[in-house]
């Protein structure tokens, strides 16, 4: 598979790459804490999806722009730049964490970073994004808001009367369906009317497309141009993103409703290998280069679980704190 | 009698109406080829097939409000809630259509349903997957609300429920699933509207309802150790409410404390304890207590979740209070 890649700044191939690295070695170790118990509740990982957030977050200046999403939040929260450590320290719930140990790991949240979370009701999040774009129009400004949603929230009241919402108001939202295949135990094709979500645009006069959600570069440029479109044309726009998670839908899920060689085919089309190989083949990168990277990514990881370990406990007072301002 | 889990208790009730009468079905998220997020509706599928035991997308307002449509026309449908928390999407079909169908069309549609599943916090989980509803269910006259904590209630509620013509609310808790406890080998049902009094008891009433009272009895047993004498009585049922029992229960001992899960504001607590100080004002010796969660959002930190709930300290506390004993 020959891409033409000098397109792409070099720099933002290996940022990208970075990226979905810097996501999988935190989630394999934030499976590892809660194991070991340090992280309780639901933990749902993002392991197999991360060119998703990556590529397409790659394409906004969040200064203007803002990301919402799911429960399943990691990945996102860290391509729009939180710090991990602040991550880290919030699955261990401790004060230091981006949500003072409030939220966990459904509800990572950024306010300055305009990561607006970490959603733990499935298609509740939806009109907000749409509402932040309201907010851009109204004052005329430039940005665009990203929303992720999986294949099982696309069934919500909540998206379809969105999309309505988005065309009538001329909304910039790019609503990107990331259809892992799976809402919990369910199979897609099991409980939608239609195998192809992207079609579903087309009912409220919104262009859709379905993007292959393990190579990054697809989805830098199919988000990149809805964005675009957003921004000049106050368009909404619906991306059915392919993709894949590696692991069960949350921890205590042992995802027996797939089979072991769905999941083989998928990981042979791993989105950082795919990214790697491309890097490599074009003398981007060497592999020691990418040794390298991958071993101060550890090592920075590492680091996030030691601050989380050390850091306290919230005070007991802050259990009425921030009820109301 | 044999002893089974909560779970297994709902699993029989299902399994046996099922059996029973062929209008009944169970919807839900992951009910069928999944047996159920937390294993209630295991094996259903494989006994009675896919036309009964109904897989749905995560759409909680469309099929809440579709089982209420076979409903009216006449089937029985058990509707999954995968837990309470996601119902909050379906209000609108549970208080506008199934609450209000029997009344609006003047007496000519009834609604037989069950809404079922998992209330109230569990562990780890946070604000918007922690959250004890049942003061909200309980606030709409047209509904039956239920939350049965053993698993001989458990069984025996969920058998009437689902042979009630009115639409039932029916409240579990994930923590209780796995709690065991005897259950009869025969065919028994539970009045829905009756209290148990869990333990006698002359100094003080603990009222409380659902998953609070393995606390409360043990509160209890602590308290014995201290010479108080605690009667506990296990409402099971908050719409209709055994006034009687509860009027019962204060005028014996003449203090009471009102263990709840929800929130303190506008709920079944804050109700009970109104209704006690109304009808039995002369018999109290001092004014009720409650101990209700913290009225905040549901934190993920441990320390601070524990905190926010009900706990065997704070009923003792309260008990203290209402026989003024001064703590050391
Ligand atoms: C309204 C609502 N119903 C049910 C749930 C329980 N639940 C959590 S995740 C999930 C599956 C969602 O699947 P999908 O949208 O495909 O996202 P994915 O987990 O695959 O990222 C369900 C049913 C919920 N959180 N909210
Ligand atoms: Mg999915």
């Amino acid at each position: 598979m020959k891409k033409d890649i000098k397109k792409y700044k070099p720099e933002l191939l290996k940022k990208m790459l970075k990226q979905m690295l810097l996501i999988r070695r935190f989630e394999e170790r934030a499976a590892q804490a809660y194991g070991l118990k340090k992280i309780g509740g639901f933990l749902h990982l993002y392991i197999g999806q991360e060119a998703v957030a990556a590529g397409s977050i790659a394409n906004l200046d969040l200064k203007t722009d803002y990301v919402y999403t799911a429960y399943r939040d990691h990945g996102h929260a860290i391509a729009c730049g939180m710090d991990i450590n602040s991550l880290m320290a919030e699955l261990y719930g401790k004060a230091t964490g981006c949500s003072r140990g409030k939220g966990g790991s459904m509800h990572f949240f950024d306010n300055e970073k305009h990561f607006m979370g970490g959603n733990g009701i499935v298609g509740a999040h939806i009109p907000l994004a749409a509402g932040t774009a309201l907010k851009i129009r109204y004052n005329n400004e430039k940005g665009v808001v990203l929303c992720f949603f999986g294949d099982g929230a696309i069934h919500q009241g909540s998206f379809h009367e969105t999309l309505n919402l988005t065309k009538i108001w001329n909304l910039p939202v790019v609503f990107i369906c990331e259809n892992n295949q799976y809402g919990m135990g369910t199979d897609f094709r099991r409980v939608s009317s239609v195998d192809d979500f992207s079609i579903m645009g087309q009912s409220y006069g919104i262009p859709g497309k379905q993007v292959n959600g393990m190579d990054i570069l697809d989805v830098y440029d199919e988000v990149g141009e809805a964005v675009k479109r957003a921004k000049t044309e106050n368009t909404p726009t619906l991306l059915e993103i392919k993709t894949y998670r590696y692991k069960g839908h949350s921890m205590s899920d042992p995802a027996r409703y797939r089979t072991k060689e769905e999941l083989e085919e998928y990981k042979n089309q791993d989105p950082i290998l795919i990214l790697k190989s491309i890097l490599l083949e074009n003398n981007v990168m060497t592999e020691e280069e990418f040794q390298n990277l991958d071993k101060g990514i550890k090592e920075q990881v590492k680091a996030s679980a030691d601050f989380a370990e050390q850091s306290s406990e919230p005070d007991l007072n802050s259990l009425y704190e921030d009820v109301l301002v | 009698m044999a002893i089974i889990t909560y779970r297994e208790a709902l699993r029989q009730a299902l399994e046996e109406e099922m059996d029973r009468d062929k209008n009944v079905i169970v919807m839900g998220e992951e009910v069928a080829q999944y047996n159920g997020a937390y294993k209630v509706t295991k094996g259903l599928l494989d006994t009675f097939g896919e036309k009964r035991v109904i897989d749905t997308p995560i759409t909680e307002e469309g099929f809440t409000g579709v089982a209420i449509g076979a409903a009216l026309a006449g089937m029985r449908p058990v509707v999954e809630w995968m837990t309470f928390n996601f119902s909050i999407q379906a209000m609108d079909q549970v208080f506008n259509n199934a609450a209000k169908m029997l009344y609006m069309s003047g007496g000519q549609i009834n609604v037989p349903i069950v809404f079922r599943g998992p209330n109230g916090p569990a562990e780890f989980l946070g604000s918007q997957h922690s959250q004890a509803l049942a003061s909200i269910y309980a606030h709409f006259p047209g509904l039956k609300v239920v939350s049965p904590a053993t698993p001989y209630d458990a069984k025996g509620l969920l058998k009437s429920a689902i042979r009630d013509d009115n639409p039932v609310v029916f409240m579990e808790a994930e923590l209780m699933y796995s709690w065991e406890g005897e259950v009869p080998e025969g065919e028994y049902l539970i009045d829905i509207g009756k209290a148990d009094l869990k333990k006698d008891g002359s100094d003080v009433s603990l009222i409380t309802y659902g998953k609070p009272l393995r606390i409360v009895l043990e509160a209890a047993e602590q308290l014995k150790k201290s010479g108080v004498d605690a009667e506990v009585l296990d409402l099971r049922s908050l719409r209709p409410l055994d006034e009687e029992a509860v009027l019962q229960t204060v005028r014996k001992t003449n203090r009471v404390v009102i263990i709840d899960e929800s929130w303190p504001v506008a709920s079944m607590a804050s109700h009970i304890g109104w209704f006690i100080s109304k009808y039995a004002f002369d018999d109290l010796d001092a004014p009720v207590e409650l101990v209700t969660s913290e009225d905040v959002p549901m934190p993920y930190n441990h320390n601070l979740e524990l905190a926010a709930q009900p706990s065997v300290e704070k009923i003792i506390k309260a008990v203290n209070t209402v026989l003024y004993i001064k703590e050391a």
